[in-house]
């Protein structure tokens, strides 16, 4: 397919480092949309602020980059004023279950028909290296360099307890896996959410000896778990894993159709 | 809020509240989003929406918190639907994150902030004008701002009316500050028949997609806005960023986006500003008020004149830009200036400044959640 049709090449090249495995699922979720055939003018791809958060500025499509943390709370505010929108948010662990989980939960709860895929790289990648909600305890950071005393989020586990109707999780290295599961939560009517395992060589890789990029896309393809596997696996086992597969995946009626009933019923009071 | 808020249709003339007046005039001005949060004493604006949006084809939200309401305003504005939010206080320090973004990325939003006492959680059911100055500085960075202040219900009807032709016209976000009395004082109130009014809706671009510049320098200063899924696939960011929309570093056209989003309310000043005199023709003292303050300042300056005092008013309608001009056309020929207002002496500052303190400017100030009485600015005019 030609990448090119949906690329501001004016922009190129772009701000991720080398080994960063941001480009891959950009292209993964250009290669879905160009499946879906979707109408360029008719995609609004949202983002807060950090490495993924650039990616709108990259793609010809309807794009904003938002204030940190809150591209869902715009993301909601365009989808309900302008359904016939497919509305996508790329965020990341930080931007997305930090200083927006408030946001990100409550997106969950209301089932807003919302895409939203989430880099995690388990680092602050853009301003240096920080500890995120993701990163593992004792793995270092730039605030955090005797080893992170925090207790990570799982972020899919999080999604699906919140009450998002799609959620699923893949490595950047497996990216047919990730393809599907893109696709699959671009056609979910509901709030769905792709959890995208990514390395970051230069801040997390680094600070904890984990190599180059190839070096982590090696991890990622020799410590995957599916969750059908992992089932019968023992914490043990399980322990550095990375347990990928989809989560959730139901239907229920979404925001706008839960609004819709809304006005039906004030229609029957004015009659 | 169990009543319809506009109950007899036939008439004009209506017993109506400060609060339920700007949900009112939101609508007929062509707010068909708003998103908030729970906050007293604003949450009418938010009930009384809640029940009529969804009545005219308009969409209501409640979301998780103040921020996430400034956000969801924008990004509905950005869809092209008209959009308001509503808070006080503690949710109005919230939104300022965002209401700096809307300035820097020209998205058109209403904000209102009803005050209460502060700072901090305050005093949550008493009146206050503690946020003005925050209207004005609350974001970070230098932008132009443009905020009203109604001192009756008829006035909150049409400022909110002439808040959404502003963030329009001026693709800006326009911040209504009124306050706890207004918000809940019912007076009678005749609105005007919605036809007569003048609704001013963005202006759109003409040019094909691939000419468009969002943020083009344009003779007028305010570039046309396209909406999002018109065909018109651009950028919008709160970075820095030239005529394209994209992020630059380039320190003359950062420069240059600056300077116009800056200018392009200071040049249209005299269409923003708007003040009401009353008995300033032969004034010796004059008495600068707004909100819920110019109605004891009006009490006042008629007690003064009953007792041969020749005192006058100057009532701000507009904040930001805040109206020099017309205090300076009026603070010549007075032998004292008086402000009230329920603060430590915010607005007082800026006329201090304006008449280059060349006159003195008395101030009367309350921060205790009371209003100021009539007879308080009268003990100051008189001494």
């Amino acid at each position: 397919m030609d990448y090119l049709k949906y690329l501001r090449r004016d922009k190129m090249p772009h701000i991720w480092c080398d080994g960063c495995g941001h480009g891959i699922i950009l292209k993964s979720l250009l290669r879905v949309i160009d499946k879906l055939g979707w109408d360029k003018n008719d995609i609004a791809l949202i983002s807060g602020i950090g490495c993924s958060s650039r990616t709108p500025g990259y793609v010809d499509f309807n794009t904003l980059h938002t204030t940190h943390g809150r591209a869902l709370a715009f993301a909601t505010g365009i989808k309900i004023a302008n359904p016939k929108l497919h509305v996508i948010v790329v965020s990341g662990d930080g931007d997305a279950t930090a200083i927006g989980g408030n946001h990100f939960i409550h997106a969950a709860r209301r089932n807003v028909d919302i895409t939203m895929i989430i880099y995690n790289n388990n680092i602050y990648g853009m301003t240096g290296g920080q500890v995120s909600p993701t990163t593992p305890i004792g793995k270092k950071a730039s605030t955090a360099p005797y080893g992170n005393p925090d207790t990570p989020f799982d972020i899919s586990r999080l999604a699906a307890a919140a009450g998002a109707t799609y959620v699923a999780r893949s490595t950047v290295f497996h990216f047919a896996r990730l393809d599907k599961y893109i696709e699959q939560a671009l056609t979910h009517r509901g709030f769905a959410v792709v959890e995208a395992l990514t390395p970051c060589p230069t801040s997390y890789g680094r600070m904890n000896k984990e190599g180059s990029g190839v070096d982590m896309l090696v991890y990622q393809k020799e410590n995957t778990v599916t969750i059908e596997k992992a089932a019968n696996l023992s914490p043990a086992e399980l322990e550095n894993k990375l347990i990928v597969g989809v989560f959730v995946d139901k239907q229920q009626s979404d925001y706008q159709a839960n609004y819709q009933e809304v006005v039906n019923k004030t229609r029957a009071i004015v009659k | 809020m169990n009543e319809p808020s506009l109950k007899n249709r036939n008439s004009r003339v209506f017993m109506m509240q400060g609060n339920l007046a700007c949900a009112e005039g939101a609508i007929v001005a062509g707010c068909r989003f708003f998103a908030g949060y729970p906050i007293t004493p604003s949450t009418e604006i938010a009930e009384v929406l809640a029940q009529r949006l969804p009545q005219i084809g308009g969409n209501f939200i409640q979301m998780e918190d103040e921020i996430a309401a400034m956000g969801a305003v924008i990004g509905a504005s950005l869809s092209g639907v008209k959009s308001m939010t509503a808070t006080s206080g503690p949710g109005f320090s919230l939104k300022q994150e965002n209401i700096g973004f809307a300035a820097m990325a020209e998205i058109p939003v209403v904000a209102v902030d009803v005050q209460r006492g502060g700072p901090s959680t305050g005093l949550p059911t008493h009146v206050s004008q503690g946020d003005v100055m925050q209207a004005r500085w609350g974001t970070h960075g230098d932008h132009a701002i443009i905020a009203f202040c109604p001192s009756t219900v008829r006035e909150t009807y049409d400022l909110t009316i002439k808040a959404f032709n502003c963030a329009e016209r001026f693709r800006t976000p326009v911040l209504i500050m009124t306050d706890e009395i207004i918000g809940h004082l019912s007076e009678k109130v005749e609105l005007p028949d919605p036809n007569t009014l003048e609704i001013i809706t963005r202006e759109h671009p003409t040019v094909s997609p691939t000419e468009y510049r969002p943020y083009k320098m344009t003779d007028s200063d305010i570039p046309p806005m396209a909406n999002f899924g018109e065909g018109y696939r651009y950028h919008v960011t709160g970075l820095a960023h030239d005529e394209t929309g994209f992020p630059t570093n380039d320190p003359v056209k950062i420069e240059q986006q600056l300077l116009r989003i800056n200018r392009k309310i200071e040049r249209y000043r005299d269409q923003i500003v708007e003040v009401e005199e009353f008995q300033t023709v032969d004034m010796d003292i004059l008495v600068i008020a707004y909100g819920s303050t110019a109605r004891s300042a009006k009490k006042a300056v008629s007690q003064a004149r009953e007792n041969g005092i020749k005192a006058g008013l100057l009532k701000l309608k507009t904040l930001w830009p805040f109206p020099e001009k017309e205090i300076v056309a009026l603070y010549k020929t007075v032998k004292k200036i008086i402000v009230p207002e329920l603060n430590l002496g915010q607005i007082a500052h800026e006329v201090e400044w304006a008449v280059g303190r060349e006159k003195p400017v008395v101030k009367v100030n309350r921060i205790n959640g009371e209003p100021i009485t009539p007879s308080e600015i009268l003990a100051a005019i008189s001494g």
